[in-house]
C-alpha cells in the first residue's frame, strides 16, 4: 500500500513503541502534524522548542526509553541546540525530528532554512538528513537503535517537507544491518581477570560509579558488585541513585567539586579504584595529576574513548556495565572471599573516621537555608520523589541532600549544566510517571530560562512541583565571585525578578510562598498535598554557599570547608 | 609525556554525503591536528578510503583513532605507523626554469625519475611521486632555482603483503 512521508514516519514510530512526542508544530512539519493527528501517540505542546528536548529528555531519564521531539525547520531546529548538546553529554537517547524545507531549495538560504546537520554534528551521536522517501523507514530504524544502543544519544533526523507529501510503499524494516556502528558489550575475559587480581590484593577499594551505571540498568548488579568486594562506593552527579543512599556503610556521597568530604578524601587514600560508567570529568577528578594518586585505577566503560582520555588506566574494560558487572559477580562467586572485610577494616575505620568529623552540615538560623528546605523535601517525601534540578547551587544542594535508592530518578543537566533544564525535563519525567510525585529543585535565576513551560504543565494538569530557592542571585557564580573574585558581584544579582507567586496563578498552577524557618514545612506540606502544577518559593539565606568546594584546578582532595 | 610523531592513519567509511565534515569536524573540535588528508573511493562504491596523515602524542593518536572509531559512518581505522607499509604521495611544482638552469632541473628530474609535465618561457612544471623523504629531498634540491608554485596530493599508503615468518628469515 501506497503511503505519504508522514504516514511512514508516524508508523515508524508506532513501531518502536512510541507513545509520547513533545514538540511544536511549524510550517515545514505542518504535514507531520496532520497526520499525527490520525494516531494513538500522544503529543504535548511545548512553549519552546528547547522545552520540548529538556522534556524528552527528562521522559527518556525517567522511563529509560528513548524521548521524542518533533520541531519546524530553522528556529525550530536551532532551539533544540542547547537539549541536544546536554542530552548529548549525558549520554541520553533521544530521536529529534526537525523539519526541512524542500529537498529542491536546500542551500539556496530559503525561508526557515537552516543546515541543522551540519550545526547538530559536533553535539549528536549521529544524524540523518533523508533524501530520498525509500530510506526514510531505514533511517527511522537505524535513528532508534543508534539512539539507544552503545553509549546512548541524541539522533537528529531532518525531514524534507516534500518528501512527508510525496508517496511510496511503506515495508517496514525489522532488522537493523550498520557493519560501522557494533558497541562492544560483552567484555574481555583476560581483564576481568586482571581485575579480580587486584581486588584480591586491594587493601583500600573503591567503587566510583557513573551515569553508564543507570543507562544499562546495572544498580543490583553494582550493588552486589560492592558488596562482594566489600568495597564503599561513591558516584557522579549523573550516577546519583545508582547505589541506595541508605546502604551504610558502604555509601559514600557524591565525589566531585561538590562532592563529599569522606567520597572526595577516600578517591584520594584509595589503592584501587574501580570506576564503572564514568567518564572522568573535570569537575569529578579536580586536577588529573593528583586524582587517585596511590590507586591502580579499573575503568569500565562501553565507549573506548572514555577510557585514557582524561585519566591514565591501568585496566580498561570496555563493555556494557551490567553485562560486564554481573560476569565480575560470577566470577568472584568462585573466589574465597572471606578474608577481605578483616584486609578493608582499616580502610572502613579511617572512612568512619572521615564521616564523622566532615559531614554535610550547615546551621538553620534566621533566614531559611536552602539545604533544610531540600532536607525538609527528603523527609516529607521519604526520598520517594523523582527530581529534576536546574543549574548551579540549587543543583548540588539537590544532590546533597535529597538521598535515593534508586536510578532513574535524579534528572539533571550533569555535562553541559544548561539553567532552564529542569522544569521542562520535570514535565518529561511526569509524563513518563504519571503516578510519581516529580519535583524541580530550582533557582531564582535557572527557572526563569524555561519559565514559559508552566503553560504546559498546566495544560496538560501535570501536578509537578517546582521548588524555588529564592536567593535573588545567580547563585553559583555569586559564589565563585564571592570566593575568587574579591566579592565583585559582576551582573550575577536578580534583583529584578517577577512574583513567583503571581506568576504561578497567571499561568493557572498554585503559588506558595515561605519567607521564615517556621514556614517552610508548613509550605511543603500543602505544596505536596496539592493535585495540580505548585510553584513553591522559598526565600532562602542570600549569601549561603556551597560547601564542600573544591576551587578550579585544585586537587579534588583539597575541599573549602564551610 | 611522550614525543609526539607523526601517524599515517587509513580509514575505510561510508561513501556518504557529510561524511568528511564528520571527520573533519573531530579533528578540528578536538583540537587535533590534520596534516593531510586524502579520500577517494575504493572498489566498491559505497566505501570511500581516507588516508591521513596526524601529528600527536601516543595518548592523543590513541585519542583520534577511537574517536574516529566511534563515528558511526566509519568502517575501519588502521594506523600504518610501525607497520610495514608503502606510502606514495605526488607533487607537482612549478619551478623557475633559467635558460642556464634548465640542464641542471632536467638532471634533477631524471635522477629522482620525475618528469617535465608543462613547459614555458620562464618555468617548468615538474610531476614527482614518491615517499614523504623524497619529495622533501626534492623539494629542498629545487628550492635553490626558485620554486614559484606546488601542489601536493597528501599520502596515500596501503599495507604491505603479510610475509610469513619462514620468508622473513629466508631473506635475512
Amino acid at each position: 500500500m501506497k503511503m505519504t512521508g508522514a504516514q511512514i514516519l508516524l508508523k515508524c514510530l508506532e513501531a518502536e513503541g512510541v507513545d509520547t512526542v513533545f514538540g511544536y508544530p511549524g510550517g515545514a512539519v505542518i504535514d507531520i502534524y496532520d497526520e499525527l493527528l490520525k494516531t494513538d501517540i500522544r503529543h504535548v505542546l511545548v512553549r519552546h522548542e528547547q522545552g520540548a528536548v529538556h522534556a524528552a529528555d527528562g521522559y527518556a531519564r525517567a522511563s529509560g526509553k528513548v524521548g521524542v521531539c518533533l520541531v519546524t525547520s530553522g528556529p525550530g531546529a536551532t532551539n533544540t541546540i542547547t537539549g541536544i548538546a546536554s542530552a548529548h553529554m549525558d549520554s541520553i537517547p533521544l530521536v529529534v525530528l526537525t523539519g526541512q524545507i524542500p529537498t529542491a531549495l536546500i542551500g539556496n538560504d530559503a525561508f526557515q532554512e537552516v543546515d541543522i546537520i551540519g550545526i547538530t554534528r559536533p553535539c549528536s551521536k549521529h544524524s540523518y538528513l533523508v533524501t530520498r522517501i525509500e530510506d526514510l523507514a531505514r533511517i527511522i530504524k537505524e535513528a532508534f537503535h543508534i539512539a539507544k544502543s552503545g553509549r546512548p544519544g541524541p539522533v537528529v533526523v531532518d525531514l524534507p517537507k516534500d518528501l512527508m507529501v510525496m508517496t511510496a510503499r511503506y515495508e517496514p524494516v525489522e532488522k537493523v544491518d550498520l557493519r560501522s556502528y557494533q558497541p562492544t558489550y560483552n567484555p574481555n575475559v583476560k581483564q576481568l581477570n586482571k581485575v579480580k587480581d587486584l581486588i584480591r590484593q586491594a587493601r583500600k577499594p573503591l567503587i566510583l560509579a557513573g551515569g553508564g551505571v543507570v543507562a544499562s540498568k546495572a544498580a543490583s548488579a553494582l550493588r552486589e558488585f560492592s558488596e562482594k568486594i566489600d568495597a564503599p562506593v561513591t558516584t557522579t552527579l549523573m550516577g546519583l541513585g545508582a547505589f541506595p543512599a541508605s546502604r551504610t556503610p558502604l555509601w559514600l556521597g557524591m565525589i566531585g567539586m561538590h562532592g563529599t568530604y569522606r567520597a572526595n578524601m577516600a578517591s584520594g587514600a584509595c589503592d584501587l579504584l574501580i570506576a564503572v560508567g564514568v567518564r572522568f570529568d573535570d569537575r569529578v577528578t579536580g586536577k588529573t595529576e593528583a586524582f587517585a594518586p596511590l590507586a591502580k585505577i579499573v575503568h569500565i566503560d562501553i565507549d573506548p574513548t572514555s577510557i585514557r582520555k582524561n585519566i591514565p588506566v591501568a585496566v580498561p574494560v570496555v563493555g556494557d556495565c551490567r553485562i560486564t558487572l554481573e560476569r565480575l559477580n560470577a566470577l568472584l562467586d568462585g573466589e574465597d572471599l572471606s578474608g577481605l572485610k578483616e584486609r578493608h577494616r582499616e580502610w572502613f575505620e579511617q572512612i568512619e573516621a572521615w564521616r564523622s568529623t566532615r559531614p554535610l552540615a550547615y546551621t538553620q538560623h534566621r533566614a531559611i537555608k536552602p539545604q533544610y528546605v531540600v532536607e525538609k523535601l527528603y523527609e516529607l517525601t521519604g526520598g520517594n520523589a523523582i527530581i529534576a534540578t536546574e543549574v548551579g547551587q540549587n543543583q548540588m544542594w539537590a544532590a546533597q541532600y535529597y538521598h535515593l535508592d534508586q536510578p532513574n530518578r535524579f534528572i539533571t543537566s550533569g555535562g553541559l549544566g544548561c539553567m532552564g533544564f529542569g522544569l521542562p525535563a520535570a514535565i518529561g519525567a511526569q509524563i513518563a510517571c504519571p503516578d510519581e510525585l516529580v519535583v524541580d529543585i530550582a533557582g531564582d535565576a535557572s527557572i526563569q530560562m524555561n519559565i514559559q513551560e508552566m503553560a504546559t504543565a498546566v495544560q496538560y494538569r501535570l501536578p509537578i512541583k517546582v521548588i524555588i530557592l529564592n536567593n535573588r542571585y545567580m547563585g553559583m557564580v555569586r559564589q565563585w565571585q564571592e570566593l575568587f573574585y574579591e566579592k565583585r558581584y559582576a551582573f550575577t544579582g536578580m534583583e529584578h525578578a517577577p512574583d513567583f507567586i503571581k506568576l504561578a496563578e497567571a499561568y493557572g498552577a498554585a503559588g506558595l510562598r515561605a519567607e521564615t524557618p517556621d514556614e517552610v514545612e508548613a509550605v511543603l506540606k500543602k505544596g505536596l498535598s496539592l493535585k495540580e502544577s505548585v510553584i513553591m518559593e522559598f526565600i532562602v539565606e542570600r549569601e549561603e554557599k556551597v560547601y564542600p568546594m573544591v576551587p578550579a584546578g585544585a586537587a579534588i582532595t583539597e575541599m573549602l570547608l564551610v | 609525556m611522550d614525543k609526539r610523531e607523526k601517524h599515517i592513519l587509513s580509514l575505510l567509511v561510508e561513501n556518504q554525503p557529510g561524511v568528511l565534515s564528520r571527520i573533519a569536524g573531530l579533528f578540528s573540535g578536538r583540537g587535533f591536528n590534520i596534516e593531510s588528508l586524502c579520500v577517494a573511493e575504493t572498489l566498491d562504491p559505497e566505501v570511500s578510503r581516507i588516508t591521513l596523515v596526524t601529528v600527536g602524542d601516543m595518548a592523543i593518536i590513541e585519542q583520534i583513532k577511537k574517536q574516529l572509531n566511534k563515528l558511526i559512518n566509519v568502517i575501519k581505522v588502521v594506523d600504518f605507523t610501525g607497520t610495514a607499509y608503502v606510502q606514495r604521495e605526488m607533487v607537482l611544482i612549478k619551478v623557475r626554469a633559467k635558460p642556464e638552469m634548465r640542464a641542471e632541473i632536467l638532471r634533477m628530474v631524471d635522477i629522482f625519475r620525475s618528469r617535465v609535465v608543462d613547459v614555458g618561457t620562464e618555468c617548468y612544471t615538474v610531476e614527482v611521486t614518491g615517499d614523504e623523504g623524497k619529495i622533501s629531498a626534492f623539494l629542498n634540491l629545487l628550492r635553490p632555482m626558485g620554486i614559484k608554485e606546488i601542489a601536493r596530493t597528501g599520502a596515500i599508503a596501503l599495507a604491505r603483503e603479510k610475509q610469513t615468518k619462514e620468508a622473513v628469515n629466508g631473506r635475512d
